[in-house]
This record gives structure tokens, sequence and C-alpha cells, in this order.
């Protein structure tokens, strides 16, 4: 038994975790729209009654931003829907996001005492639930609108955010709400980063997104999009603009590929180009709206984090009949969320383990194969994950039309190239003092993916709020 | 929204659209471009800023009507908006006094090769521009042309003007002609710049591989972001990958792969021909 629990704090746990009603599989494979349709009233009330409320409770250490998860879930036992609410917003601003996107299994979830003997309580889902639920009663009429529809007025210095992910957003945010006018400069015509461009539909639907940048600019947030600072404006040009500081939330954009042949060939995606082309321009409301993509019966995707599954279920979505999914490492290794594994499965995804592509193949400048070869693993690498080495002789070949590269994603270098003295990681990533974020250039942060390389929206989201606060100190001590 | 404030027809097919944007026309040089969408339901298609007017802050950009979008957008009036407008995007030219230059420009490509031609002319080169299309009524800014260039000729495809013949061909005249005429036979030419569609930029390739003069051409792919997020534009230049909105679009012509440039250009052809199939349906174009 695990130290520290009474054996009546362990005898509680007799109902299950309450599963999350979704779409049936064979139905939602062919529709855009969310996947998991949320908690009822009951199913919350439930859930939460499976806590044990820790007298030291671990998973509030387990979140990267220390929700108050032991009295945010007490609140909602007691109906207290609102407050519960109140209380996660005391840390994260965006709770209907992250409740649908944060890998709860490996932060607070992981911590929680139940996981030892059964299934943790249902953090994420909870928090979900009593994010849409006021959103709901917005919409219904049940609920005044948390915020005022008239925008409020910031009177503070200039601050510009460069980036609208989640780590701009958040700090913009949180810079108004110190009463700073901070601008958003977004190089898409379209805010949000990653929850936009990236992300799914049916995983992440953009109308919440929607409301949560309504809610920022609510706050007094100015966001200007179509602006790619780098070539339309530099950080010198906001500087002689007025902005006392800057913050730099450029995100992890550059899509690697795998440098093996016949990667260039049609029909060969990297996954940004992909999921933009579905979800920002709507291609797969092809042709109501005039976005292309080429709809593959046979698809292969190479990677195994949220991205790869995030285009494997989308190839799925826009008609494919075979998707496989090609990882290098097993499951186990998998950085991709639990949920959309299981979820990938369900859809019929093909999981191809322990191979790895070594070329493309083609006729008529169109993809038509992918050549593979076997993995076994060997001994942990840097990351502790064990190294996969490939098994000699052991390549095999899969027909496809659509390849769909998600390797991975390194730093955009647009931005940082217009400033030759900003101090970069090997990598290309921004240099910025944890924490603060400040980089070695008086005046300028820097957080999110651009700083950590490709990680999580609630990690983005803390670079922004921390960097805020380091932000203030800065304009009101002149201290760099 | 960008507003549009003065429209020209340069022939049939072919727009001028003035378009208010200070901040891009403030900051623009030649060689760049944009990324424009029309509306909401719009894709992303790129265009080279064919002109900027840093005091009245417009950009002015030249297209030919082709697809969906590009009919949309000449569609468009004097006073109408577009929904989203990008730029600048892309590297600049490199301008400065090289001694003598050729400037190519095929189709719509005389447009973007006319502000770089201008710039090259300012800097003190001496410049031979050869422009072509496929008939004389499709020639587009002779004059502007003309005004920026020491020697100008022109050619078109059926004879109806000028050359008869693509501009390589007249181009490999040209060059023939001036290394007969020199003993040491050595080109004068130190630079070709060439714009216009992928085969016309390749056959200049061709033309000037012998004879070893760098060449620039200008890449025209498939783009969405034009930001290096995406890699839709990707080509090969040396035997690597580039991408043509961050790395380019300008390359050195003798190093591009135009095969893998023409197969990628080809990916949504049909795709562009249900789309624009609809669009006419809708709007009871004549199919
Ligand atoms: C497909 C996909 C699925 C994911 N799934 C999950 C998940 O389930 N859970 C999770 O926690 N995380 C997930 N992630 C990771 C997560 O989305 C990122 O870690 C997070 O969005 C990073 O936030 P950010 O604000 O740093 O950057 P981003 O969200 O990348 O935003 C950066 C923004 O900056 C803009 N920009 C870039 N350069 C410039 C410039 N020069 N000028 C102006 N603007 C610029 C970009 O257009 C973009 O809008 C996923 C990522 C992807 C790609
Ligand atoms: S257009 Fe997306 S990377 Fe060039």
């Amino acid at each position: 038994m695990a130290k520290g629990i009474s054996k009546k704090e362990l005898k509680k746990e007799k109902i299950p975790r309450v599963a999350m009603p979704e779409q049936d599989p064979e139905k939602r494979s062919g529709n855009f729209n969310e996947v998991t349709l949320g908690y009822t009233e009951e199913d919350a009330l439930r859930e939460a009654s499976r806590c044990i409320q820790c007298k030291n409770p671990k998973c509030i250490k387990g979140c990267p931003v220390e929700i108050d998860i032991k009295e945010f879930i007490k609140l909602i036992r007691e109906k207290k829907f609102d407050e519960a609410l109140e209380k996660i917003r005391e840390k994260n601003g965006l709770p209907a996001i992250c409740g649908r996107v944060c890998p709860q299994e490996d932060q607070c979830e992981k911590e929680c005492i139940l996981g030892i003997k059964d299934d943790p309580v249902a953090i994420g889902r909870l928090e979900r639930y009593v994010a849409d639920r006021e959103m709901r009663h917005i919409a219904e009429g049940i609920k005044k609108c948390a915020w005022s529809k008239v925008t409020k007025k910031c009177t503070k210095e200039k601050v510009a955010v460069i980036g609208s992910g989640p780590a701009g957003l958040v700090c913009a945010a949180e810079l108004a709400k110190m009463g700073y006018r901070a601008t958003i400069f977004e190089a898409l015509h379209k805010p949000g980063g990653v929850l936009v461009y990236g992300i799914p539909e049916f995983r992440l639907p953009k109308e919440i997104v929607l409301k949560e940048i309504e809610y920022v600019k609510s706050l007094g947030v100015k966001i200007e999009v179509n602006m790619v600072i780098g070539k339309i404006l530099t950080i010198d040009d906001l500087f002689k603009n007025g902005f006392k500081a800057i913050f730099v939330s450029t995100g992890a954009g550059l899509p690697y590929f795998m440098g093996i042949p016949g990667e260039n060939l049609n029909g060969v995606y990297s996954a940004n180009e992909y999921l933009t082309r579905s979800n920002l321009m709507k291609a797969y409301k092809f042709p109501e709206c005039d976005t292309p993509i080429v709809k593959g019966l046979r698809v292969a995707v190479i990677g195994g984090g949220n991205v790869a599954l995030d285009s494997a279920r989308t190839a799925k979505r826009l008609g494919a009949e075979k998707v496989y999914l090609i990882y290098r490492r097993s499951e186990e290794e998998m950085p991709a969320r639990d949920e959309e594994i299981e979820h990938a499965r369900e859809e019929g995804i093909e999981f191809q383990l322990l191979a790895n592509p070594v070329e493309i193949a083609g006729r008529n400048g169109w993809v038509n194969k992918i050549r593979c070869i076997r993995m076994k693993l060997g001994e942990p690498d840097d990351s502790g994950r064990r190294r996969p080495v490939p098994i000699e002789g052991s390549e095999f070949e899969i027909e496809i039309d659509v390849a769909v590269m998600a390797i991975g994603q390194g730093p955009n270098p647009l931005l940082a190239s217009s400033v030759p003295d900003l101090n970069l990681t090997r990598w290309g990533n921004i240099k910025a003092e944890a924490v603060t974020g400040k980089t070695n250039i008086r005046g300028v942060f820097a957080g999110g993916d651009i700083v950590t390389g490709a990680a999580t929206v609630i990690l983005a989201m803390g670079a922004g709020k921390s960097a805020a606060a380091a932000i203030d100190e800065y304009i009101r001590t002149g201290i760099w | 929204m960008y507003k549009i404030i003065k429209k020209e027809k340069l022939t049939e097919d072919i727009d001028r659209f003035y378009i208010k944007a200070p901040l891009i026309a403030e900051k623009a040089k030649p060689g760049q471009f944009a990324v424009i969408r029309i509306n909401e339901e719009g894709e992303r298609i790129p265009l080279t800023i064919a002109d900027y007017d840093r005091k009245n802050g417009t950009i002015s950009l030249v297209s030919m009507r082709v697809g969906k979008t590009t009919t949309l957008l000449s569609g468009l009036k004097q006073g109408d908006s577009i929904q989203d407008v990008v730029g600048p995007l892309g590297n600049a030219s490199e301008i400065k006094n090289f001694g003598k230059v050729i400037c190519i420009g095929g189709g719509v490509g005389i447009a973007p090769v006319f502000p770089i031609t201008r710039e090259l002319k300012r800097a003190g080169n001496y410049i031979i521009s050869i422009i072509g299309a496929r008939s004389k009524n499709l020639l587009i800014l002779k004059e502007e042309m003309e005004n920026v260039s020491d020697e100008l000729y022109i050619c078109s495809d059926d004879g109806s003007t000028g050359y008869h013949g693509f501009v390589s061909g007249f181009l490999k005249e040209y060059l023939d002609k001036d290394l007969s005429g020199n003993k040491d036979k050595e080109t004068s030419i130190a630079r070709v710049i060439a714009i216009g569609p992928a085969q016309m930029m390749a056959a200049v390739a061709e033309v000037t591989r012998s004879s070893c003069i760098k060449t620039i051409v200008s890449l025209n792919s498939v783009m969405v972001d034009g930001t290096g997020m995406c890699g839709a534009c990707r080509v090969e230049v040396n035997g690597k990958t580039k991408f043509v909105c961050v790395d380019g679009p300008e390359f050195d012509a003798h190093q591009v792969n135009f095969n893998l440039l023409l197969s990628r250009q080809k990916i949504y052809c049909d795709d562009e021909g249900v789309c624009f199939d609809l669009y006419k349906h809708k709007c009871r174009l004549p199919q």
C-alpha cells in the first residue's frame, strides 16, 4: 500500500472511472465533429465523487501550472460548478482547451493516488465539463457572459506579442489584465496558432478556440493578423513604434522531413501542410472551400506523436480506406496522448510499429509505395527511451497514394534571422531564462515552443503567463 | 481587408490591381511576393509584388485569370476589397552593378521582372530586356520595360510581333551573336534574370548553362502560408530540398530541378478544375 494513505481512503475507490461519452467509431471516422461528447452533470458528479481529497494532493504537483485540483473537484462535488471553474481559472485561462488536449496521463492524472490500484480520477474531463457547462449556459442565456462584451480600455505601456498560439494569447491576456496595451501580431490570417491550424476540429472544435480568443480581445488585447514579423516589421521597428517590451511566441512551425529519397514526390506532405490545408483552410469542405488536398485511398503517416495521430485520423475522415501509422519505436514510447492512440485504433488506423521508412517510391511524379525497414529496440538514448535500431534485411513495402511526414517540427527561423544578435540554441530555439523568458536582448522575452521545442499547450500557456509577470516587472522597474 | 484603389486591364486576361497596404508598400523590395486570400472560403495564393508606391501606400499585383481564385480576383472592381494580403514575403533580388544584365520576362512574368529591371538600371547596369508572350495582344508592360532598358527585344510565339519564337530562342541567337563579335570568345553578359512559366525558365537555363552565365530565376511553386511553415513550396536546388517562400523565390537556374517544379505545380490541376467547374456552374458562367 502506498505510504500515507489510510485504509479508509483506499476503500472509497469503488466507483469505476466514468467513461467518456463518444461518437461511435464507425460514424465519427466519416465526419469532422468532435469525437468526445463530454460528461453530463451526473457523470461529472459521479466522477468527482471518486476523488479521495488526499491531505497531500500529488495531482497538483503534476500540473505544469499547479491548478488547485483538489479544491475544484471538491467544488464540483458540492455542485458549485461556477466556483470550480473560477478555481481553475486562477491558474489556467484556457480550461475548455486544456481539458481536451492536455496529456493528463503524463501530468496530474499520473500522480493521482487512485491510479496506483485503479484508474486515476478523470481530472481533465472534469476540467472540460465545468468549462463547457459555462459556455453552454452563456449560449442558452442562463448565465451572463463572464466577461464584458465591451472591450476594456488599457492605458499602460504598449507591449508587442509575436504569435497568437497559447503562449502569446495567455501572455497578452495577462498583460491586458494588468492594464498594458498588448498587441498580438500573427503571421496567418487567423489567430490561435496550432490550436487553429494544427489540432483538428474533431479533437478541438474551433468554436471553442474562437470563444477563448474573443475573451482575450475583450480584455483589451489587439490582434493584428497577416503580420509576419521579421518581414513587415522587425523587432527594432516595434521598439521604434513605442512598444516597451516584446514577447516572442512564434512556436515550432518548421516541418522536418526525413531526408530519404522520394520525399518531394506529389502526394507527400508535411503534417503541417496536411493539417493546415484541412483545418485552417477547410480543405475537407472542398470544393465549397477553395483549398484542395490530395485525398488518397491509402495513406501512410510517419510518426508517433499527437501530430501523427491527428494526421492519420484526418486522412480517415477525408475518405481513406487504409491508413497506416508508421512509427519506429513501440506503442509504449509513442508520445501521443493515450486517448488519441485508443481513438485511432477504434477508427481502424493500422499501426505499423517498430518500422521506419527508408524510401518513398513513385510513378509519373506521384508517390505509390513506401519502403520501410523493421526496427528493434536497443539501449536507451539521451531521451531515456530505447533507441530503435534497424533489423538488416527486413525491408518491406506498402502501397500508398499519400504519405504524411509527422516526425517533428523545429523553430521557424524567419523571425530569428531578422535579429542577428538574438542568442539561439544549436537547434535554432531562442535561448530564454526559465520562468521570466528573458532573452539576451533587452526588452525581448520569449516562451512556448520557440524556446522549448515542440511541447504542449499547457507548458506554452504557463510560459506566457510567467513571462507576463516578468514583463510587468521589467517595465515598472526598468531593471533587466 | 485591403482595398483596391485602382484596377487596370492589361490584356483580356491580365489585370493590374493597386492595393492599399501602406506597411507592405513601405517594406517591399523587388523580387518579393505577397500571399492573398480573396474571401472567407478562399485559398491562399502567392502573387509577386509587381510594384510599390511608398508615398501613396499602395502595392500593385498583376494577375492572370486561370483558375477559380484568379477569376474571382479579376471580377473585383476598384473600391472592392481583398480579405487578406500578407507580405512582403521571400527574399529581395540582389541589386548591384553587375555590368551587362539580360532581363527576361515571359507572359505575366514580365510583371515581376519589371521592378527588378528598373532597380538594376538605377544601380547602373546596362540592361538588355527580352520580353515575350503567346501573341501581340497578350504582351504586357512593353512601355514600362522600354523605359528602363538600354535594349528591348520582343518575342511572340505566333510571330504577331517582334521575334517569331520563344524568348529562350531569341536569347540563344543573341548570345551567339554576342560571342561571335567578341574576339576573346568570352561573353560580355554578367547575369541573366528570367521570370515566367517554368518551361520558359528551364529553357533559358539550358541556353545559358554552356556559357556559364549566372542565371537567376524566380520560382512559382504552390504555396500555402508563405512563411516556411508547411513545405508545400519545396523544390530541389543543387540536390537539396529548399522552400521557395523563405529560401527563395530566386535561385540559381543552373541548380534548379525544373522537372520536379513542373511536376509539383500540377498536384492540384484536377482539383482546380473541379472547384472552378462548381463555381462556373453556380455562377452560370459559360463552361
Ligand atoms: C497537430 C498538433 C497536435 C498537437 N496536439 C497537442 C495536444 O493534444 N496536447 C498538447 O498539449 N499539445 C499538443 N500540441 C502541441 C501544442 O499545440 C504546442 O506545444 C503549442 O501550441 C505551442 O504554443 P505556442 O504558443 O508556443 O506556439 P504555436 O501554437 O505554434 O503558435 C505560434 C504562432 O506564431 C505565429 N508565428 C510564427 N512566426 C511568426 C512571425 N514571424 N510573425 C508573426 N507570427 C508568427 C504562427 O503562425 C503561430 O500562429 C500539438 C501540436 C500539433 C502541431
Ligand atoms: S508555402 Fe508553406 S513553407 Fe513555403
